[in-house]
């Protein structure tokens, strides 16, 4: 992991839910719904549809229950033959298969539609955050914690797809059953849907106590959970120091009680939350048996009954046919509200995840307004520069002047001087004072200080991951402001102490510096680096998969493939940034001929905290609380007897 | 392995097999409403119309409501036995894991990676928590409604029932398909899921790489390609699964149909199968709630077959045994703090080919100043970790104070032995308490002895809370050296007759490492001292030093002899000295 700057705020990661119990964020929600109908103009109002028709069929079957009952009521009453009644209630069987049908096919294609539409909107946030995540800034991954940018692409993700496939289906057809069968029920009585609310509004009391206990306790849940993972983590990589101090039991009573808490917590949310659901379904239990008896006493007592159906002459009484569908719509009112109350939960969740997503989606690129561009060149012999298409091996800056509207070249050679420049990362931290340095094509600079002095900073300010506040950095006499950000870091090497090698072969590692080298270059860097001769030793050679970052090779020789990947890219100036100092000193001497190899003939600046590799340099900086205090050759500053001579010496700490 | 997991059970087993009664208590209940609502409710009313008699009805009410919160309460208490025996059974779990990982050998903790370990700690024992918790409720609640549901049915409606014997079987047997073909899809799906995010976060960590060379389009490409991928397959595993909606739709509509085709039929056309509106009601509650219940019999199997890979590696670690022999009579005192190897070959793993260490014979004697030299992959730290009995020898014998190692009490030899492992770690908490690792009951005075020796008393004063300054977790707020020095002060509190330091000085500059070799030297002749390093200016001044190559000792003698006699020695001394000069000849 690179350094964080100090004085950095490190941003607060997902989980970290404000205080209280997590809230629905409408305005999120409203725009993952919106973007949904971006992507998919068809598919959503074809799902929508499907679920609205797949959802009244539903709750349709309540009326031909009660036609059917009634009608199987009065040939009952009366003595009907069958043969007669068939005529009745056949057609309306029929009818309802038919209805059946339809609505079979409207959930499969719903389904369907859904099952393509998430994953493929899934798809597309994936590539747009990941797109986006590119253009950020260098400032970015300094600030914000590698786990949690790696939440929002796995545990943010998941709420978002419960999110899209259920959470929002759910809500529609919950939603529409409930309301047309709230009117359906009205339709055959007011009466008995009173009832029926006044039992909704216990169900929404008992859910709204319960989920705020749960979610109350899942917060607490989530951190004592947090403290554990610490502690399991901080003593499974420590076992070892634990076995060599005779720790063990100190070691188990400390996780024994985190654990407890831990199980504490989880015991009284997973409570909560098991609870609602049970008590939830037998207040509609409840429901349906006063409903039923209600009925009965409608019926029995000939209680005239209220009702929408009144209105055209039916339902004026309570018939045993409206009982038995009012049950069997009851039980379907109160699962589907059960089921809204199981999701509150999940709404809350999605619509941080989704809101943590959009503030990386959001989060503002990185700004390129460069205009000079590093162009293939040729030279004639009285030194003219003109552009080409083929590769030359000889780079020029094409640098367009607004002003006459004329073209000028400059040849690429490595030139770069910093003046008076200061910066900060975050202001009123001063990182840098006043800071000059002149390196000439081809020469060597070092920089040397304790950590936080500010050497890495320097580098990180020529390939521009951060800019300057004030003074100026030429690149070959261009103000680098004015150099396109992807030509100049293509002009600049980088060797850094996490060599960061990627998931593929050794040969596809390499040519990342260069994409289009043919294998033969490949092979060239890293003969140049050092490198071939153990790359052939390897199982497959060059094609050798690498893993987790080279995991199977030693650091000495992940390292001598990041020289190699930056030999390939041939650049005219090389930023060494404490590219040995994870390296035992015998390995070290190994790579240290490579990167000597791949100096040669560049403009270098170094940074190291192994004096000797510094010590033939042309300039070496010695840098303290962000200013220069020293420099000149190696001769001249031990002949000064100052901080360097100390240092060199062994008087001094750098760490 | 679940005989193995059921251990953990122990004082939670009572909420457990109370939960297990009470989600039976809670089907029957539950299952009885639907068949006394039609029995004795809907059929009563249905015989006698408006003549009727009211209380029995008021009775009949009564007792159904009297039921309903019964199942409530059965159903409520369930919900918080099984929260509680689901956090307990975790709570032991994770206490059995971690304790039993305490136990682990160096040879064991090296099987397993750390992280694996944290992951089997956390993610693994939810799975299990959350399995459990679904076993004892729903998966006790599922089958036997399923079961109640059709004897009710059997017994209520008869003939009517018959349009079971269609359902189950068809949804049973649908479910049962899509569950064997999504399986492997989402299978195979995650695993390229997981790779992808292994990439995301490759690319995280490099993204100064990937800004450096300017690739972020040739990122984007990449990832892209590899999203489509993914996408494609997951929708393909997605479109499997979401045939369970429809086939559950199909099930609830047939038995619908088929209940009112043939219900109406029964019920005028022959009275006396005496079918009535009541039974029609019944059995299409019934039949709602038995293709809920099949639909969570289908959903347990897939979490259960998600949660056993991660049972099964908990019982990895659960099974491991610490491969270490203790002694029956131990040794509890370790006499003095020499060392002898004699004829030693050690290699990590039994099944290796080559050894690690082979044909080691030394001899150091008590309060001597041992210095390790050599190149990584040498040996030196394989060679030192065998004095505290970290690791026991493949072959041949060790003995410090003239004893086995392999006869002392471990703790006893471990307390003698005080070891600076090369990976040294603090701990989250203050410095006091990171140093009373080596001896809980130290005095302020021997704290502060000891961290002077170790040169950290200094440093550790200017922090404006001193030895109380609280060390973050990994220790990230102090640096290298300091964190090196407080971690020897750490390993000197343990006063211990032999200390080894395996490249424990390397980011302490050489000024301050003289000075800590000058405190030993001083403060602790009776000590013998062994020091692993890098610097040739780290051991120069021991009284022996070992220069190591391919797991032999390929020289032995003080700073004079080996400059003469070794070429390694002599290699590593010059480049170290005279680097500059070296280069200077390469550029």
């Amino acid at each position: 992991m690179p350094k964080m700057p100090k004085g950095m705020p490190a941003k607060g990661g997902p989980g970290g839910m404000p205080g209280g119990r997590p809230k629905a964020n409408f305005k999120v929600l409203g725009r993952v719904v919106k973007m949904l109908f971006r992507y998919y103009p068809k598919m959503v109002p074809v799902a929508i549809v499907c679920i609205l028709f797949s959802s009244i069929t539903a709750t349709i079957p309540a009326l031909f229950l009660e036609r059917v009952t009634n009608t199987i009521n009065l040939c009952y009453q009366n003595g009907t033959p069958w043969s007669v009644a068939k005529g009745e209630i056949l057609p309306q069987v029929f009818l309802l298969i038919g209805l059946y049908l339809l609505s079979l096919a409207a959930v499969f294609l719903q389904t369907q539609i859904m099952a393509i539409m998430t994953q493929g909107f899934l798809g597309k946030m994936r590539k747009t955050m990941f797109d986006g995540m590119q253009n950020l800034p260098i400032r970015y991954f300094d600030t914000h914690k590698h786990g949690d940018i790696m939440s929002y692409y796995t545990n943010d993700i998941d709420t978002l797809r419960e999110l899209v496939s259920q959470v929002f289906p759910t809500l529609i057809r919950a939603g529409v059953i409930v309301v047309s069968v709230f009117f359906i029920m009205l339709y055959f009585s007011i009466w008995l849907t009173l009832i029926l609310c006044v039992g909704v509004v216990a169900m929404i009391l008992v859910s709204k106590k319960l989920g705020g206990g749960s979610a109350l306790h899942f917060i607490k849940l989530q951190n004592s959970v947090g403290k554990e993972e610490g502690y399991v983590q901080e003593m499974m990589n420590g076992q070892k120091v634990v076995k060599v101090f005779c720790h063990e039991d100190a070691a188990q009573q400390g996780f024994d009680t985190i654990n407890e808490e831990l199980c504490k917590n989880a015991g009284k949310a997973h409570a909560y939350a098991n609870m609602m659901g049970p008590i939830i379904m037998n207040i509609g239990n409840i429901l349906y048996v006063i409903v039923a008896i209600v009925g009965c006493l409608f019926l029995v007592n000939g209680i005239p009954n209220a009702s929408i159906g009144a209105i055209f002459g039916r339902n004026t009484m309570v018939t045993i046919s409206i009982i038995v569908a009012f049950l069997s719509m009851t039980k379907q009112f109160t699962g589907n509200i059960n089921q809204v109350a199981q999701m509150i939960n999940s709404v809350a969740m999605a619509s941080a995840g989704a809101g943590r997503i959009f503030a990386l989606i959001d989060e503002k690129p990185e700004v390129d307004d460069g205009y000079v561009t590093l162009v293939n060149a040729k030279i004639d012999p009285e030194g003219n520069i003109t552009e080409t298409e083929e590769h030359t091996g000889v780079w020029a800056w094409k640098h367009p002047h607004s002003a006459d509207g004329t073209i000028t070249y400059t040849r690429l050679m490595g030139d770069v001087r910093m003046t008076d420049v200061d910066f900060s990362y975050v202001e009123s931290k001063p990182v840098l004072h006043d800071v000059s340095v002149f390196a000439e094509p081809g020469q060597k600079v070092a920089f040397v200080g304790a950590t936080g002095a500010g050497k890495t900073t320097i580098t990180n300010l020529i390939n521009r991951f951060y800019d300057i506040a004030d003074g100026k950095i030429r690149y070959d006499g261009i103000n680098i402001n004015k150099i396109k950000k992807s030509d100049l870091r293509r002009s600049l090497g980088l060797v850094l102490q996490d060599t960061n090698l990627f998931t593929g072969t050794v040969m596809e590692n390499i040519r990342y510096g260069k994409l289009d080298a043919t294998d033969e270059e490949c092979m060239e860097a890293a003969r140049l680096a050092g490198a071939d001769d153990f790359i052939r030793r390897l199982p497959k050679g060059y094609d050798t998969e690498l893993t987790s970052n080279g995991a199977n090779l030693s650091q000495g020789q992940r390292q001598l493939i990041s020289i190699a990947r930056a030999a390939v890219a041939d650049p005219p100036v090389m930023i060494l940034d404490e590219a040995t100092s994870s390296i035992d000193t015998r390995t070290e001497a190994i790579v240290q001929r490579g990167m000597d190899a791949l100096m040669k003939g560049r403009t270098v600046f170094v940074i190291a905290h192994r004096l000797s590799t510094v010590r033939n340099s042309d300039v070496i900086m010695v840098l303290d609380h962000g200013r220069i205090i020293e420099r000149g050759n190696h001769e001249k500053l031990i002949a000064e007897k100052g901080t360097y001579y100390r240092l060199y010496t062994g008087a001094f700490e750098l760490e | 392995m679940f005989k193995k997991l059921a251990k953990s059970l122990r004082e939670y087993k009572a909420p457990a097999i109370l939960t297990i009664f009470l989600m039976i208590g809670e089907a029957v209940v539950e299952s009885l409403i639907p068949y006394i609502t039609a029995n004795y409710l809907i059929n009563e009313i249905q015989k006698n119309g408006e003549n009727v008699e009211m209380t029995a009805i008021l009775k009949v009410g009564l007792i159904l409501v009297l039921m309903a919160m019964l199942s409530l309460s059965f159903g409520g208490a369930a919900g918080f036995t099984s929260a509680k025996a689901a956090a307990g059974f975790s709570k032991n779990l994770r206490h059995d894991l971690f304790s039993r990982v305490q136990t682990f050998t160096f040879r064991n903790i090296d099987k397993f990676s750390s992280a694996s370990l944290v992951t089997r700690l956390t993610t693994d024992v939810n799975y299990v928590q959350m399995s459990f918790m679904m076993l004892i409720r729903i998966a006790i609640r599922s089958p036997l409604m399923l079961a109640f549901s059709v004897i009710m049915a059997a017994r209520l409606g008869g003939m009517l029932s018959l349009t079971f014997a269609v359902v189950i079987p068809v949804l049973a047997f649908g479910l049962i398909l899509i569950a064997k073909k999504a399986m492997p899809a989402f299978h195979r799906v995650f695993k390229k899921y997981d790779r992808l995010n292994e990439s995301v976060e490759e690319n995280v960590r490099g993204m100064r790489v990937v800004k450096g060379f300017s690739r972020e389009e040739y990122e984007k490409k990449r990832f892209g390609k590899a999203a489509d991928d993914i996408c494609e397959d997951f929708t393909k595993a997605e479109r499997i699964v979401a045939v369970n909606n429809p086939l559950m739709n199909f099930c609830m509509y047939f038995n619908m149909a088929a209940v009112l085709l043939l219900g109406s039929y029964l019920a005028i056309g022959r009275p006396e199968s005496g079918v009535m509106i009541g039974q029609m009601s019944a059995i299409i509650t019934y039949g709602v709630q038995v293709l809920m219940s099949l639909m969570m019999l289908s959903m347990i199997y897939v979490t259960l077959t998600i949660s056993a890979e991660s049972a099964r590696r908990i019982c990895e670690v659960l099974d491991e045994t610490p491969d270490m022999e203790v002694p029956k009579d131990p040794v509890k005192e370790v006499k003095d703090g020499s060392i002898l190897f004699r004829n030693v070959n050690f290699k990590y793993a039994k099944e290796a080919e080559i050894n690690t260490l082979s044909d080691v014979n030394l001899k150091i004697d008590s309060g001597m100043t041992v210095g390790i030299l050599g190149g990584t992959g040498a040996g030196k730290s394989s060679l030192v970790q065998l004095i505290p009995r970290l690791y026991d020898v493949t072959e041949g014998s060790l003995s410090v104070g003239g004893v086995d190692v392999r006869d002392y009490d471990l703790d006893t030899l471990r307390n003698q032995v005080a070891m600076v492992l090369q990976k040294n770690l603090l701990f989250a908490g203050t410095i006091r308490d990171n140093l009373r690792w080596g001896n809980p009951d130290a005095t302020d005075e021997e704290l502060e002895e000891a961290c002077r020796l170790a040169q950290a008393d200094e440093f550790i004063q200017t922090f404006p809370e001193g030895y109380d300054t609280y060390i973050e977790q990994g220790g990230t707020n102090v640096s290298g050296g300091q964190k090196q020095r407080l971690c020897i002060a750490r390993a000197l509190l343990k006063k211990p007759k032999i200390l080894i330091l395996d490249d424990s000085t390397s980011a302490v500059d050489t000024h301050t490492d003289a000075l800590i070799r000058a405190g030993f030297k001083s403060y602790l002749p009776n000590t013998t001292k062994i020091i692993i390093a890098q610097r040739v200016s780290s051991v120069q001044d021991a009284d022996l030093i070992l220069v190591m190559d391919n797991g032999k000792i390929v020289a032995t003698g003080d700073h004079n002899t080996l400059l003469a006699s070794n070429e390694i020695y002599k290699e590593i001394y010059e480049q170290q000295t005279k680097g500059g000069d070296e280069d200077a000849e390469n550029a």
